[in-house]
């Protein structure tokens, strides 16, 4: 066993290391932007004009500070139900409400730093990959506002069953392009936009949508999407004098969960927890990397990765298509060898009345991404004592889900 | 050290051409098709063979290439049994260089000793790995180096004079240079540009220079012989196979001949080219 870091906080090394996690495995074409990218992050980071000028987009642009809501109706839901079991307790629900960011989820809060980043490297043209279209509707609208080319790439899959965002993307003057390769699916988004990226090297700015991918990406997301845990932890510290108990959310990639996570994990005090997708269970198709799969590399990094004997990289299943990837961001697989974090996994099906539950409970319809949190909520917070203070990132609004639940819940009926 | 890489070489050398690279996926369209057309390409004029290693997420390859890692992998195609494959190949030649290309985790997973010592074992002579740049030479690089085995590095027009001698530090055998910013199957650049590349790295290098992507005919294979020390065939040969299989994507009786006869005019190009191997060393 290692011994313990003295802070969680301090990664990655210099070449991009989380321990064994992350590095910088691409193709010698995207090496020198690569490299390129790590010095304008760098700059830009301690640059005072670009911190400025993301602090006021984040305020009259995106919205933020997102609120710190207190779900009072689900806190006494599941009150009730710990009670009708003999508990006597029940945590207190705070729901950080990203989907009331422009654009719907918390993506515009890493696409804004890239974006900024991206103008002054002089790019300008902008590719996305996306899996629920979040990441790309996200692209898609930063471009529209700063006057920039944008393709998103998308698997046909996602294209299907994430149709609303593929119009609001189309509208935004984005062009869509449907990835038939491979499984369909944001693996291949992936894939396809790192093509296009080695063939138009020199106008275009790559802005990956999570905290995945070669050394910066992982990092520079991490910073962009922290806000949201700064955030927390002062508006926690406004609701009730001190730091969270808990804090969960659900992993796709990782970076929701990584932007509430990273301002805590030096805090010993708060226990956290990141979801996986189950899909129809972790015995059959899933997305759970770090529940069901082993280290490897792909896509520019060293991660848990779902694959084969052969190193071949297997088919995620998730009803929510921004969790259905079989790799995760190299820092959780880190937090998650070291302990630090714990990672649990949500099915299709917890997901899918976890959506109804918050919906009815709470008049708030989540991403079915977000859903997969709430699942576990449902089963931690009973057994959480009541003044136990539980933060719940709500990463995104289920819009562009309705037509997809709608008709699951149609065919369930007839 | 000298591998079977060095030894062409230095008979091309003699020779005074260029050398005539083919690449084909392992076990396309299916293991016993795939060890037979390999087999037929030093007699079609190849000097050096390059195999992929299929692999389910080829981020450096364009539709032709996916495809064949595809029908690879349907047809049961894994790592074990390439370099099986590259055994049974062994059996009859013994002077043909075997380079494999491919991506890391295949490798990764195999486990780096036991796979170094399994492909010096197979008789493979080098090894191209698309997503390990020099940043991460501990990974498999320098092992592959303490093993005999060639790490063949991909030269490109990303890599600037600044950067080049890191690229060519761990380098051997030779240097391949992609000679466009894309992906396999792309096309061609202008020989030119290709000349004053292929200039610009061997400031740098003693090592051959040989370029790659985007080259189909035996005239552009010539135009490329002429201003390199090889000239690297994949897509146009993945491509005539493809097109030689049944409806049902299986290998036909002309299969074979096909790949062997497009490699034979390729080699033809190639072996018609003023100059020939320009390296000093
Ligand atoms: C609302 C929402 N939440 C979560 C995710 C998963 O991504 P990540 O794990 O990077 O937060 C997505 C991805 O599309 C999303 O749209």
């Amino acid at each position: 066993m290692n011994s313990l870091p003295n802070s969680f906080r301090s990664g990655p090394d210099e070449r991009g290391h989380f321990g064994m996690f992350g590095g910088r495995f691409v193709a010698e074409t995207l090496m020198p932007l690569v490299l390129d990218l790590e010095k304008a992050y760098a700059d830009a980071r301690v640059d005072p004009a670009f911190q400025r000028d993301m602090a006021r987009y984040r305020k009259d642009y995106i919205g933020r500070p997102s609120p710190l809501y207190f779900a009072e109706r689900l806190t006494e839901h599941l009150r009730a139900i710990a009670a009708a079991s003999g508990r006597a307790g029940g945590a207190k629900i705070y729901l950080k409400r990203e989907e009331l960011n422009h654009t719907g989820s918390h993506k515009v809060n890493n696409v804004l730093g890239q974006i900024l980043v991206a103008r002054r490297m002089g790019k300008k043209r902008i590719i996305a990959e996306t899996g629920a279209g979040q990441h790309g509707v996200a692209t898609a609208t930063l471009c529209a506002r700063f006057g920039l080319d944008c393709v998103v790439y998308m698997g046909a899959v996602d294209v299907a069953r994430q149709e609303p965002n593929v119009i609001r993307m189309e509208m935004l003057g984005a062009k869509v392009v449907p990835v038939q390769s491979g499984t369909r699916t944001l693996k291949d988004a992936l894939n396809e936009a790192l093509r296009d990226w080695v063939t138009n090297v020199h106008d275009t700015f790559y802005c990956i949508g999570t905290v995945a991918g070669p050394h910066p990406y992982p990092m520079m997301v991490r910073d962009f999407q922290a806000i949201i845990g700064d955030e927390t932890r002062q508006q926690m510290q406004e609701a009730e004098g001190r730091l969270p108990d808990s804090l969960i959310a659900c992993i796709g990639g990782g970076s929701n969960a990584m932007g509430l996570f990273h301002p805590f994990l030096d805090e010993s005090s708060v226990e956290i927890f990141g979801v996986e997708a189950a899909g129809h269970g972790l015995d059959k198709l899933h997305a759970a990397s770090l529940t069901g799969g082993r280290p490897g590399v792909l896509h520019g990094n060293r991660t848990y990765l779902l694959m084969d004997d052969d190193g071949q990289i297997q088919d995620a299943h998730s009803i929510s298509a921004g969790l259905d990837y079989p790799g995760i961001g190299p820092e959780h697989s880190w937090l998650h060898e070291t302990g630090r974090v714990t990672y649990l996994s949500a099915t299709d099906e917890e997901a899918l009345a976890a959506f109804q539950l918050l919906t009815r409970l709470e008049g708030i319809i989540p991403a079915l991404e977000s859903a997969h949190a709430i699942a576990r909520v449902i089963e931690l917070a009973p057994e959480r004592p009541k003044d136990h203070l539980m933060v719940v990132n709500l990463s995104g609004r289920g819009d562009k889900d309705v037509p997809q639940v709608g008709d699951i819940l149609k065919g369930r009926k007839t | 050290m000298t591998t079977r890489i060095d030894t062409r070489f230095a008979e091309l050398r003699k020779q005074e051409r260029s050398a005539f690279v083919t690449f084909l996926m392992a076990g396309d369209p299916d293991p016993v098709t795939s060890l037979a057309i390999i087999k037929a390409l030093p007699k079609a004029g190849a000097d050096i063979i390059e195999i992929g290693m299929p692999f389910t997420d080829p981020m450096a390859d364009g539709p032709v290439i996916q495809a064949a890692g595809r029908r690879a992998l349907n047809a049961g195609m894994t790592l074990t049994k390439t370099l099986r494959m590259i055994r049974d190949f062994r059996k009859d030649d013994d002077s043909t260089p075997i380079v494999l290309m491919g991506y890391y985790n295949p490798i990764y997973i195999y486990g780096v000793e036991t796979f170094l010592d399994d492909a010096k074992a197979a008789g493979i002579d080098g090894l191209i790995v698309v997503d390990l740049p020099p940043e991460e030479d501990s990974e498999l690089c320098i092992p592959a180096m303490k093993a005999g085995l060639n790490f063949i590095r991909l030269a490109t027009p990303t890599t600037d004079d600044k950067r080049l001698p890191a690229v060519l530090a761990n380098t051997s055998g030779f240097v391949y240079y992609v000679s466009i910013t894309g992906i396999t199957g792309s096309a061609a650049a202008n020989s030119a540009a290709v000349g004053e590349a292929v200039g610009r790295i061997k400031r740098h290098t003693s090592l051959p220079v040989c370029v790659g992507f985007g080259i189909r005919t035996p005239d552009a294979a010539r135009g490329i012989a002429e201003r390199s020390d090889g000239a690297v065939v994949g897509s146009a040969l993945v491509d005539v196979l493809s097109g030689s299989l049944d409806a049902d994507g299986k290998a036909t009786a002309e299969t074979v001949n096909m790949v062997a006869d497009l490699a034979a005019s390729l080699a033809e190009g190639v072996r018609s080219a003023k100059g020939g191997v320009k390296t000093s060393g």
